[in-house]
């Protein structure tokens, strides 16, 4: 007899607690992102789509909870944008809950949601590439001029936001909207879209965006898990485990901002969404077609690109510790050292 | 799992998020104490030298 831990065998536990601990490495030095490779992997595993999105969602709120803990002396939030965004977000997130449901009942669930998840990745990824290519030539030009763009709608009520921004509530409203459908219908916390949409798109100050952020993943990660945990579909023991590694991770994370630059690791980051894009495709594929090799190769890619992205983070932080440049591992993440 | 299939659906929801939060509450606690306790022997073995 194996032995088993809430229903789940040793084996799983360590997955899951890795797995964790890598998420939350990425979480804590990056400030996001990791946390949606959850419901990509729950799926690679073969968890049914809605306690994938559910338990994904669930992640996603003890994640964030911790993040708030440790933003909470330095947090500024505007609180009329969160609130603006929370019942919007809420609306979205029951409006692409009532899809995943309905798609599963017509058995579509698993092929939709597989195929927005490759597209979500994939683009995320190649922005990411291209802003971590582009950094240091220009400085954010067309980003500004999205922002100033949009402030020049005025479509009633317009609000005043904290640093200055004045912005249509109407849009405002909107980008919380379509923010929350995905985020009810792909299981993801919506941080890693809301912070470019309010500081890019909107304009808000970064340190406004960040406390804004995390107070609004909060909720509607609490609500989203709530709302899935209803239908039964949170996996407790999955969501239970992950946190204990990626809490811990967190701090490693956090820990390793203090030595390196982000923008030294961030090729890496949007390498690692593209990969999990990879994952999903292949792995349905290989569903749909019983190719057995190619759900083994979205295992790999999926487990493998946290594994590299989190390494590189430990690897960076080890050789700035040491003040170590020229070791062959070194070399490899701190390339743009100065 | 956790006695929670004998509530309502909306309790057993409120239950599970409930738990999630306080979990994140304990471990971002404990994980604060075992950082603040371990950090300097962890740098210290890090740092080579």
């Amino acid at each position: 007899m194996t032995m088993e831990i809430l229903g789940l065998s040793l084996l799983m536990v360590g997955v899951f607690v890795g797995f964790g601990l890598l998420i939350g490495t990425l979480f804590g030095f990056f400030g996001m992102g990791g946390s949606f490779l959850v419901t990509p992997a729950l799926l690679v595993m073969g968890y049914p789509s809605t306690v994938a999105v559910g338990s994904g969602l669930a992640f996603v709120f003890g994640t964030s909870v911790i993040g708030a803990l440790r933003h909470r002396d330095h947090g500024q939030v505007d609180y009329k944008l969160a609130v603006i965004m929370t019942v919007a977000m809420t609306v979205g997130i029951e409006a692409g809950k009532s899809v995943v449901f309905f798609l599963e009942a017509t058995g579509m669930a698993d092929l939709v949601i597989n195929v927005a998840y490759v597209g979500l990745l994939a683009t995320v990824g190649l922005f990411t590439l291209r802003d971590s290519w582009t950094d240091s030539s220009n400085d954010g030009d067309t980003d500004t001029d999205l922002a100033d763009r949009v402030q020049s709608i005025h479509l009633p009520p317009m609000v005043t936001l904290r640093g200055g921004v004045r912005v249509s509530g109407t849009i405002v409203f909107a980008v919380g909207l379509v923010i929350g459908i995905l985020s009810g219908f792909l299981g993801v916390g919506g941080g890693f879209l809301l912070m470019p949409a309010m500081m890019y798109g909107l304009g808000v100050p970064a340190a406004i965006a960040v406390g804004t952020d995390i107070l609004q993943i909060t909720i509607s990660g609490a609500f989203g898990a709530f709302t899935y945990a209803q239908s039964g579909a949170v996996a407790l023991p999955v969501v239970a485990f992950l946190l204990l590694g990626s809490a811990l991770g967190a701090r490693i994370g956090a820990g390793a901002t203090n030595l390196v630059d982000e923008d030294e690791i961030k090729g890496y980051f949007a390498a690692m969404l593209l990969a999990g894009s990879l994952a999903v495709a292949s792995n349905k594929l290989g569903t749909v077609y019983d190719i057995a090799v190619l759900n083994t190769l979205s295992t790999v890619l999926i487990f493998g690109a946290a594994l590299l992205v989190s390494g590189a983070v430990v690897v960076a932080a080890v050789c700035r510790l040491r003040s170590d440049q020229t070791g062959r591992w070194c070399r490899l993440t701190t390339s743009q050292s100065d | 799992m956790f006695g929670l299939e004998t509530l309502s659906g909306s309790a057993q929801a409120a239950v599970t998020v409930g738990i999630v939060f306080l979990q994140a509450i304990a471990l971002y606690v404990g994980y604060g104490a075992l950082t603040r306790v371990a950090q300097p022997t962890v740098l210290d073995a890090l740092g080579g030298e």
